[in-house]
Formats: C-alpha cells, structure tokens, sequence
C-alpha cells in the first residue's frame, strides 16, 4: 500500500497583543508628549522673532517658521497639550454622562426611561456635527463651549449601550441574587452592574478618540473652538490659512500633527476593540 | 467488492488544531453509512471536507479521500466545484438557511443546474417538476416560485434534498439533517432520503447524533468520539451487539425511533 | 407595507416637533444675547430701543407661544429675516440649497463609485495583499480630518500643479472636483470599511457554502446572491453617513468658497445671525430625517422577507 499523503497547513498568527504594546506605548509616547511639552520644545512656541518671519524648513526649525518668526515645531508641540487634553476631557465627560444616563434608564425603567430614550432618539436624529456647530455658535465659541456642543450630540449612543447592557445585567442570575439579599441599589449598581457592563463602553470611547479630535480641530478650524493665540492644532490651520500657497508648512504641519494622533488613537482603539472580541478578529 | 468513495487514514486540522483523526472508511454505490457521535466529534468535519467546505482555516493534514479514482483534498477548487453537485451533494442540518434567503429557491436551483450543464429554462422547469414529484412533493410550480423562508421547516429540509438530487449524484452527504426538526416530521424526512436511494441507488453518508436515525437508515455504522474511530461496522452487529462501551453509552443516552 | 408607510409617518411627527422645539429652545436661549449682538459695538443703547426691538422680534412673548409662532411661520415658508442683511430667511436659505444639494449628491455619488467596488474586493481578497493595502488606505483615510484634506489637496492640485482653481468661481465642473473629491475621500474611507465587513459578514453565511455544495462558481454566489443580500445593509448604512455628510459640507463649503448653505451656515454662526442659524439646523434634520425615511421604506420594499409580511 502507497504512502499516505501528508499536507502542511499555514496558521494565522493572532497579532492582537503585539499591536496592543505597540500601538498602546504610542498612544502612551503621545500622552507623554503633550504632558510634558513646555520641556520638549526646542524654542520658546510664543516668541516672536520677526526678522526670521516665514523662513522654511530648516535644521534649526524643522517645520519652519511662522508670520511672527515662532517655531512651528514648538508651536505643534504646545498644540498637542491643547489638543490631546481637550478630547480626552471630552471623551471622558461623553462616557461618564452616557453611562449615567443609560444605567439609570435600565435600571429605573418606567415613564423616566421612556422620556430620556425619546430625547435621545431626537439627538440621534439630528446630523451630529451641523448641531455641534450652531451649539458651539450660540454659545459663542471657545474651546469649553465646543466641547459642551460635542458632548451634547455624542451622549445618546453611550446612553444607549449603557442602557441596553444594564438591562441584560438586571437578568442575570447573580443581580437578582444579590436583590433579594437585600443590597443596597448604589452598592449593587457600583459593585455589579457597573464593572460587568463598562467593558464594551470603554472601547466605544476608545474607538471614539480619533472621531472626537477631528471634529473638535474641525470646530476649532471654523473659529468656534480655541482661539488664537493659544496653541491648538485645527485654529492653528486656519489661522496661517492665507499662508498655504506661500508657506504650506506652516499651514499643514498642524494637520499633520491630528493625523498622526488621530491614526494612533484609531490603531489602539481597533486593536483594544480585536483584543476584547475575539471574533470581530476574523473581520 | 466495488468501492465509490473511501476515506484512507485521514487527519483534519483547523487553525493547528487537529480534529479529526486517522479515520478510513469505504463506501459502495448505493450504501448507506451512518457516522454517529457527540456534538464536537468532528463528524460534519468529515463530510465538509470531502466536498472542500472546510473553509480557508480547514484542512486535510494527512491521508487521501478517494472518490472514482479521484483523490478530493488534491483537486483544483475548480475541478471540486465540477464534482459537488453531478457527484457530490449535501443535505444540512438547517437546509433553509442554505438557499440566499433573497432568491427564490427555483432561481437557486436553476442556477446550480446551469452551472453544470447547458439547460434551458423550460427544460430545467420540466426536470425540476418530474423530480419533485417522483419525490412525493404536492405543487412543484408553488414551491419553486416560494422563497425558503415561505417553506416549514420539515419542507425546506424535503426541498434540501431534493436540491442535492437534482443532477443525481453519486454520493449524498446529509449532516444532521433530522437533528432541527419534530419527531414526526423527521421521520418524513427520513422516509424521503430511503426513496431517494430506492429510486436513484444513491450513496448516503450520513452523519448524526441521534442512533434512531441511524438504526431506521444505515447499512454500516462508525461510531466517533474526539475525532477518531470507537467501531466500525455492520448495522445490526454494533447496535445489537456492541463491542465498545462507550457505543452503549451513547445507545443508551438517545431514544430510538421506529420505523 | 402601506400600513407600514403611515406608520413610519406618524413617527416622524414627534420627531420633526423634538427637532424645531430643541432648534428653537437653543436658540431662545441665546436670544437675550441677539439683541446685545445686534446692537453690540455701538455704544449705550437707550433700554427703550432694546425693548421694542425685543418686542418688534416678538422675544417678549411667552416661550411656548413664541414657539408656535415661529412654528406656523416655518411652515408656511416665513422664517423671519436676517438680523445681519435683513433679507428673507426662507428665501436666501433656498436659493444657496441647490449648491450644496448638488455638491452632496457628486460626493455621494463619488463614494459610491470608489467605495462599493474597493470594499467588495477588499472582502473577496479577504486577509491576502489586496485587503491589507485597501484597509491600510482606508485607515489613513479615516485619519484625515476634512478640513486638512480640503488644504492638502489645494496645496498640490492648483498650487502646486494648477490643474484647478484655488477657490471655485460659481458651481462649475471644475470648481466642483476638490470639495467633491474632499468629501468623498473622508466619507469613502469609512464607507468601505463597512462594506467590506458587510461583505464578509454575507460571505461567512451558511447560504453560500450551501451554493458551494451545489457546485456553483464562486463569481456567480457573489454577484447573484451576496452582493444582492448586502445592497440592504450597504444603502442603509449610506444613508445613516449622510449625516457626517451634511455638517462636513459646512466646513468644505466655507474652506472653497462654493455658495451653499453650508457656507451660508457658518458665516451666520461667524455673525451670530440667528434665524439663519435656525433655518439651517431645522432644515438639515429634516432632510436628514427624510432621507432616513426614504432609505427604510426603500429597504422594507427591496426584502422579500419584509415585503411579503413574514416575520422572522
């Protein structure tokens, strides 16, 4: 009888972990950066120096200079303390209000539920970002104002996760177990509703970092967010605006500054969402 | 004896990790074998396989399957796709969820004929119709034009098999074909895999949990359990006479069905 | 399905009435500000004047009733005027509607075009090169603040090389190519993300190993059926993106100049104009939340299993 046929098969290796250090100490080298920023720039980011105005790419100022002779490379790294903070605040207050609201809906129920989840319904309604941005013109701009707009139209779909799985919670054995035992409801809301239900939360709000920062730089580019001459990325942008045809660098190293940490946000955020679902992998 | 289909120690991976192993077994026209196991005894692994359904994680490590001279796992996807139909077919366990749920079953089945053979559309209605009806369904032309999810349940299962007679293969696979369904409609469906045989000499492999089935169908019986061979045999011998303890285990766990 | 039209219309009344009472409430209570806006930069003003100002705007009224006012006046086209030029709001808000109406439907309409393709072969070539190298484009385009691709691409298209003009000079083909192809790009890379995993999600269904079992050819399982199934999901799913469409049209349009309403929006938040303000959000949530409707209904009548009235 002939030999039997022996076949070599390929496996997949599973990256997940790789890219979680990978991208998480980016995202980490990020923080850093714009924690500690008044130390890493080169030159002083509100110095003017006119006799330098508009001067190009060097080795002494990497992305140049602007119209008053400040350093751009120290003018986007200030920009990033602006920038970075002001999302992660952003997302931070979107998560803890939509969470919030959305425990409190699954767990009261009745007339409140119903109210809250038709408002929410009405924001989810609306084109987000064309409601961001009369908010935030009514308000009058500013970088709070803008975060207040962005926060108003980003809570439903937090509420709405929060609420879905605190229901799903309020049926597990173990929540009805820990009710008839007689618990308190902010003990059994903070000690085993919360910590079962915070896991998919946290990883929208993950995914969410990169969307976040682009519209509150885009709120920031149309005037309606930090104003000149504080140092954030999108009124940076379009602050030099008239410099594009010029001096381009002065212009787009702010954007490039959001792309590069919106791209980092976004890779973490994928990998956080591969890490905790292991079948969304295969997608 | 003359032999149609034969599994020669076959081992099959998915990802690494191997699910079934050094099984053979030998199928002659016209036979039915009945492969029985738990859940997870990598039973519809096997008759995946041989129809290359594995998937691209899937695969045959080690050993041939046979099939009239030809060794499946070896082939083209392309030359596979030519076989499955004219010669290999398959019954699932949820037949339904087999046909595009947006198509009409006629549309599917006409299509799977083309892809085989020239045919116009009277002509496929013709054949279809005279199918069907050799098949005992009552209004072919209703069922065509239905889409599956117009069908019950023990109805897309009948139409299930039909769908894999339609070019007279040589072997039928069925894969828990009874398993979703009520006692009383499954032993219509299992009433209609013996017609198919009396009527076509088709082969059957068919692979379940449940020994009634079996006992009601099966001219040989391989008994599974993690992926290997526990016994293998004739009907009668194993059922009635088993060597292994864990057949009788697995005998006495499941109610039988009579026919 | 005709009862099911009303009903999804009946639903909309709730809806449109949240929408101009939230629209108006925001803006009411940024009223006061109005009258300080109005007459702001041009010393003391006598009380008498902000009074009957406040009263000529009818902001003395009660809220609710001012709400109905403004309501009826919505709805037979009066929207007030512009506190800035003091012409017709309805009126100005209309003729700048056919700009931007046009440069969406080119976006969408460019997305389409690059997005269904690339996304269905990202799915088909599954885990090999050419699904790395489309998600790794996607990803890049996803990164991309709008605004950022608006610059880039003037930079190089008409400073750079001077294929185009810098600022579009009325709706013309030319002028249209960049806030079009911005648009597209920022929505493309998002859409075909979801395509792709539409795709997959349909390939991974037991219906097409089935067809597989039946010996028909990969190509045909994809054309006749999978693309056909994931038509529902994608038209659903490009109509949910129309909303990101409509408040980054606002952004494009101000950045090239194109006289739509977006542009017309921010200006009007630049100058607090009020009423333009309002007509503006009223008027994108309706044709937002029509546009929904639109792709629902088209959807229930696109599925047999709606059509036909099976529940499943």
């Amino acid at each position: 009888m002939s030999e039997v046929t022996v076949r070599k098969q390929k496996i997949k290796k599973d990256t997940v972990r790789i890219r979680l250090i990978l991208f998480g100490s980016l995202a980490l080298l990020l923080l850093l950066c714009s924690i500690f920023s008044d130390y890493l720039t080169p030159y002083d980011p509100y110095l003017q120096d006119l006799g330098n105005a508009k001067a190009p790419p060097s080795a002494a100022h990497l992305f140049g200079t602007d119209r008053y002779g400040r350093d751009m490379l120290s003018r986007v790294i200030v920009g990033s303390r602006t920038s970075i903070y002001s999302t992660l605040l952003l997302v931070g207050i979107v998560t803890a209000l939509g969470t919030a609201v959305g425990v409190f809906c699954g767990w009261h129920g009745k007339w409140i539920d119903t109210v809250l989840m038709r408002i929410s319904d009405m924001f989810l309604a609306f084109p987000g970002l064309v409601f961001a941005m009369a908010v935030a013109g009514v308000l009058g701009g500013g970088l709070q104002n803008a975060i207040i707009a962005l926060a108003a139209i980003s809570w439903p779909k937090y509420a709405r996760i929060a609420r879905s799985q605190t229901l799903a919670q309020k049926e597990t054995p173990w929540l009805k177990a820990a009710l008839l035992s007689g618990s308190g409801t902010w003990k059994i809301l903070f000690k085993h509703v919360l910590p079962n239900i915070i896991g998919p939360i946290l990883v929208t709000s993950m995914l969410d970092i990169g969307t976040m920062m682009m519209e509150l730089a885009g709120l920031s580019f149309l005037g309606l967010g930090a104003k000149p001459p504080t140092a954030e990325w999108g009124s940076m942008m379009s602050d030099t605006r008239s410099l594009l045809t010029t001096r381009p660098w002065v212009t787009l190293a702010p954007g490039f500054a959001i792309f590069v940490s919106v791209m980092i946000f976004n890779l973490l955020g994928d990998t956080i969402r591969d890490y905790a679902d292991p079948k969304s992998r295969r997608r | 004896m003359d032999e149609l289909l034969r599994y020669d120690h076959v081992d099959i991976s998915y990802n690494g990790v191997q699910v079934v192993k050094d099984l053979s077994f030998v199928v002659s026209p016209g036979e039915i074998l009945g492969i029985v196991g738990e859940s997870g005894s990598g039973k519809s692994t096997l008759i995946k396989a041989a129809m290359g359904l594995l998937g691209s994680s899937g695969l045959v490590t080690r050993g041939d399957i046979w099939y009239k001279g030809k060794n499946l796992p070896d082939l083209s996807p392309a030359e596979l796709r030519r076989l499955n139909g004219p010669e290999l077919a398959m019954i699932f366990q949820y037949a339904g969820s087999s046909f595009c749920p947006i198509r009409t079953v006629g549309a599917q089945l006409y299509e799977s004929m083309t892809e085989h053979e020239a045919i116009s559309r009277e002509q496929f209605r013709a054949c279809a119709g005279s199918l069907l009806e050799k098949l005992g369904f009552e209004d072919p032309g209703r069922i065509l034009a239905s889409y599956p999810f117009e069908l019950s349940g023990g109805m897309q299962q009948r139409i299930g098999i039909a769908a894999a007679m339609l070019l007279n293969p040589g072997v039928l696979f069925a894969d828990e074909p009874t398993s979703a369904l009520d006692v009383s409609v499954q032993k219509q469906v299992v009433e209609e895999m013996l017609l198919v045989r009396r009527t076509f000499g088709t082969a059957i492999v068919l692979v379940t949990h449940n020994i009634g089935v079996i006992g009601a169908m099966a001219d040989k019986v391989l008994v599974m359990r993690n992926g290997e061979t526990v016994e293998y045999g004739e009907t009668g011998q194993v059922l009635n006479r088993p060597r292994e303890a864990y057949t009788r285990l697995l005998m006495s766990a499941v109610p039988r069905l009579r026919r | 399905m005709k009862r099911y039209i009303l009903q999804r219309f009946l639903q909309l009344i709730p809806v449109l009435i949240g929408i101009t009472f939230l629209s108006f409430a925001m803006m009411r209570i940024a009223g006061s500000d109005a009258i300080t806006e109005l007459y702001g930069g041009k010393g003391a003003v006598a009380q008498e004047i902000i009074d009957q100002k406040r009263a000529e705007l009818g902001l003395d009224r009660p809220f609710v009733e001012q709400y109905f006012s403004w309501l009826g006046g919505m709805l037979t086209g009066d929207m007030g005027t512009s506190y800035v030029s003091g012409r017709d709001v309805f009126k100005t808000f209309v003729s700048k509607l056919p700009a931007t109406l046009l440069l969406t439907a080119l976006s969408i309409l460019a997305t389409v075009l690059i997005s269904i393709p690339l996304g269905v072969l990202a799915a088909v070539r599954h885990d090999r090169f050419t699904d790395y190298l489309l998600r790794f484009l996607s990803f890049i385009g996803n990164s991309l603040p709008n605004f950022f691709v608006a610059l880039l691409l003037m930079q190089v298209l008409s400073i750079r090389l001077g294929w185009l003009p810098v600022i579009s000079s009325g709706t013309g083909f030319k002028s249209a190519v960049m806030p079009t192809l911005t648009l597209a790009i920022a929505m493309s890379a998002k859409y075909m993300r979801q395509v792709r995993a539409t795709v997959l999600e349909e390939l991974n269904k037991d219906y097409v190993t089935g067809a597989q079992a039946r010996g028909v050819r990969g190509r045909v399982i994809l054309w006749r059926s999978v693309l056909k199934a994931s038509m529902l999901t994608i038209i659903t799913l490009l109509a949910l993106s129309i909303g990101s469409l409509l408040g980054g049209t606002a952004i494009i349009e101000s950045i090239f100049m194109w006289d739509g309403v977006g542009k017309l929006a921010v200006d009007a938040i630049t100058m607090r104009d009020y009423p333009l303000i309002q007509a503006y959000v009223v008027w994108m949530a309706i044709i937002y939340v029509l546009v929904n409707l639109v792709t629902d209904l088209l959807y229930h009548a696109l599925d047999p299993r709606i059509r036909l009235g099976v529940s499943r």
